[in-house]
């Protein structure tokens, strides 16, 4: 039997002017991202700082900062920005004296301008997601990062949806592009191991030459650490978590606990397992709204293969028009909704809401 | 039998092919050339099956007839008609362009169809821009809109490579009519391309802010009266739901929100009916060209 703890792939660490030394697997922590969907996009300035100035300290080499459904995303439909988003790419770039701060941004929502004004508030990375057969759509914005000097990453979203050869193609997509790192993002926390594996390893075979592959993981079917394992055995060199699960769903592969798998298993990140737990009960603890769980709602995510942050939303309007959120999160998944049709849920709702009256004969 | 303006239409895509079909049902617009700049394409044999004097020579090839259109609607992309709107100009042909250019007004054909009648060239803004801005105009027209949002949902295989490549110039574009004609203070669009099979009906959901006092009837009747309007040139753009009000919040900065659901099946001439999104374009350049005719026609009446 191979040696399953020697990893076929490191990173790359191409980007130059690395603080960390050489590492095995870079770690991105996504709570002040991923995390503003659980805090529904309610983080302070203090927050902001004080979770970042913890992180780097621990030696977290990227930390993400955006709205939770990226650069614009402050609306309506996905909840607007206690602080505006562009003030916390700033703070956080301010406050990190190692770590280099990353930004999301979804095309069709976020725009180049927006693009512009995060890296002119200190932003290096700017991390560009699609769902994972709409590439396309991220062309002209992996142009601009290159151009402007900015290090790029491709999030492929809801990659449970497709076959691993169709995810290569849409990873090729967007590294003809500029994109630097394709990350397999399994944003409904549906994938199962071998699932994961296979999908990482099909876009390693077909980028893994001229780019980074990374792996992005979710909870809601608990799979989030032994997903992550096993995708950075098939490849994966980046890798995503939030510390203490801080995400949307039942939130996102526990970083300090991987940071301790990785210990184990003798995979450097960088990162020092004790000062991260610290981190965890210190001070992310004290940020969150309640701890991230795996509750009927959450698994229901996971089981449907539903956008992880539809949660918050989902239970908005089962509230507002008193019907089943469970029934909501469904019927998205029957419904094939992706990341972004937030204003689907409310529909749903009211659908659910007539049927139930319709059934009580009212 | 009362005259018709004759209509080149450029571009032989499935937008141009499309509104090839409505404008061969209209009583004051003829459709009589199509062009493109492929021998091989499927849209110029349709168009010269229908009847048309088609040419895959390109826009010079007309610019250079005897006979030149009255109306020309321009299906190609917003690089091309920037290129030729001013020697359509020159020629006095009226463009109606679908393209995002926005060299001319824009027009949203319930709200301000007959404003710019005269006007040389108007611009159709984007697919979303024609499906949900209505609806902002529909309640900014009750009560102030100090912000609106939008969110067009479309099936993958409707949208485009222009559109893919250039899917900033359509949320910009959207949110500037959002405000221009809409009548919103401040203005967002947001675009989804969803691949689900078989592939869905274009849905869009429009969110204003109110004040807290606003006339929900009065919104909510006001909204039911634009759909009829809009349904008069596309029939299978229907509400979903009936509006919905929700409180003022922290996070609303004290207004209300009015959210409205929307459908758009498409009519099924050319494109299949789940691209509402294409045909609401189609239907709505169809509209205007119709307008302007009916303007120069009657004008020339009267002379």
């Amino acid at each position: 039997m191979a040696d399953l703890n020697t990893l076929q792939r490191t990173w790359s660490g191409i980007h130059g002017d690395e603080p960390f030394g050489k590492l095995d697997l870079r770690l991105t922590d996504t709570c002040l991202r991923d995390g503003s969907h659980h805090k529904r996009h309610q983080f302070t300035a203090t927050e902001v700082h004080d979770i970042v100035e913890a992180l780097d300290n621990a030696g977290v080499p990227v930390i993400e900062v955006t709205h939770g459904d990226g650069l614009g995303g402050s609306s309506f439909n996905y909840g607007f920005s206690r602080t505006p988003e562009q003030e916390l790419i700033k703070i956080a770039a301010e406050t990190a004296k190692r770590a280099k701060i990353a930004f999301l941004m979804l095309p069709g929502l976020g725009t180049k301008d927006d693009i512009r004004a995060a890296q002119d508030n200190g932003g290096q990375i700017c991390r560009v997601a699609t769902h994972c057969t709409e590439a396309d759509v991220s062309i002209q914005h992996f142009g601009l990062a290159r151009d402007l000097g900015l290090e790029t990453v491709g999030f492929l979203m809801m990659s449970h949806t497709q076959p691993p050869e169709v995810l290569a193609k849409q990873a090729r997509i967007m590294v003809d592009a500029g994109c630097q790192c394709v990350y397999v993002v399994d944003s409904a926390g549906a994938l199962i191991m071998e699932q994961t594996a296979d999908r990482v390893s099909a876009v390693v075979a077909e980028i893994g030459h001229q780019a980074d592959v990374g792996f992005h993981g979710h909870e809601n079917l608990g799979l989030g650490v032994s997903n992550t394992v096993i995708a950075a055995r098939a490849g994966a060199t980046q890798i995503d978590g939030s510390v203490r699960r801080f995400g949307a769903g039942a939130g996102n592969m526990p970083l300090e606990a991987f940071v301790g798998v990785s210990d184990k298993l003798g995979w450097t990140t960088g990162v020092d397992f004790l000062k991260i737990v610290d981190a965890s009960e210190d001070v992310i603890k004290p940020a969150m709204p309640e701890e991230c769980q795996l509750d009927r709602m959450t698994l229901m995510m996971g089981y449907a293969g539903v956008y992880s942050s539809f949660l918050k939303h989902a239970g908005n309007a089962a509230e507002r028009y008193g019907v089943s959120g469970a029934q909501i999160l469904l019927e998205a998944g029957n419904r094939k909704l992706i990341g972004g049709q937030e204003d689907q849920l409310i529909d749903i709702a009211l659908m659910l809401k007539a049927r139930d009256a319709e059934a009580a004969g009212v | 039998m009362a005259r018709k303006l004759t209509a080149a239409i450029v571009g032989p895509g499935n937008i141009g092919t499309d509104l090839l079909f409505k404008l061969l049902r209209s009583d004051v617009v003829e459709p009589r050339w199509m062009i493109g700049v492929d021998a091989a394409s499927e849209g110029l044999r349709i168009a010269s099956d229908k009847g048309l004097d088609v040419s895959h020579e390109g826009v010079d090839w007309l610019l250079k007839q005897d006979e030149l259109p009255d109306l020309l609607f321009e299906a190609t992309s917003a690089y091309v008609h920037r290129e030729y709107a001013p020697r359509y100009a020159e020629a006095g042909i009226r463009a109606i362009d679908l393209t995002p250019a926005a060299v001319g007004p824009a027009v949203i054909p319930p709200v301000n169809g007959l404003e710019h009648v005269g006007a040389l060239n108007v611009n159709m803004i984007t697919c979303g821009g024609q499906a949900t801005i209505p609806m902002v105009n529909a309640v900014s027209r009750i009560t102030p809109v100090p912000y609106a949002e939008i969110v067009a949902s479309v099936s993958s295989v409707s949208a485009g490579p222009g559109t893919r490549a250039n899917i900033d110039e359509f949320t910009s574009t959207t949110s500037a009519g959002v405000v221009s004609i809409g009548g919103a203070e401040r203005g967002k669009a947001i675009i989804i391309l969803n691949p689900a099979e078989p592939p869905m009906i274009m849905r869009d959901t429009i969110f204003c802010a109110v004040d807290p006092d606003a006339d929900e009837d009065a919104i909510a009747e006001s909204v039911h009266r634009m759909e009829r309007a809009v349904q008069e040139y596309v029939p299978g753009y229907r509400l979903l739901q009936e509006p919905q009000f929700d409180g003022p919040s922290d996070a609303t900065q004290g207004r209300k929100r009015v959210s409205i659901f929307v459908e758009v099946e498409g009519a099924g001439d050319f494109l299949p009916p789940y691209s509402g999104n294409l045909d609401i374009m189609t239907a709505a350049a169809a509209q205007v060209g119709e307008n302007i005719a009916r303007h120069l026609l009657e004008n020339a009446g009267s002379n």
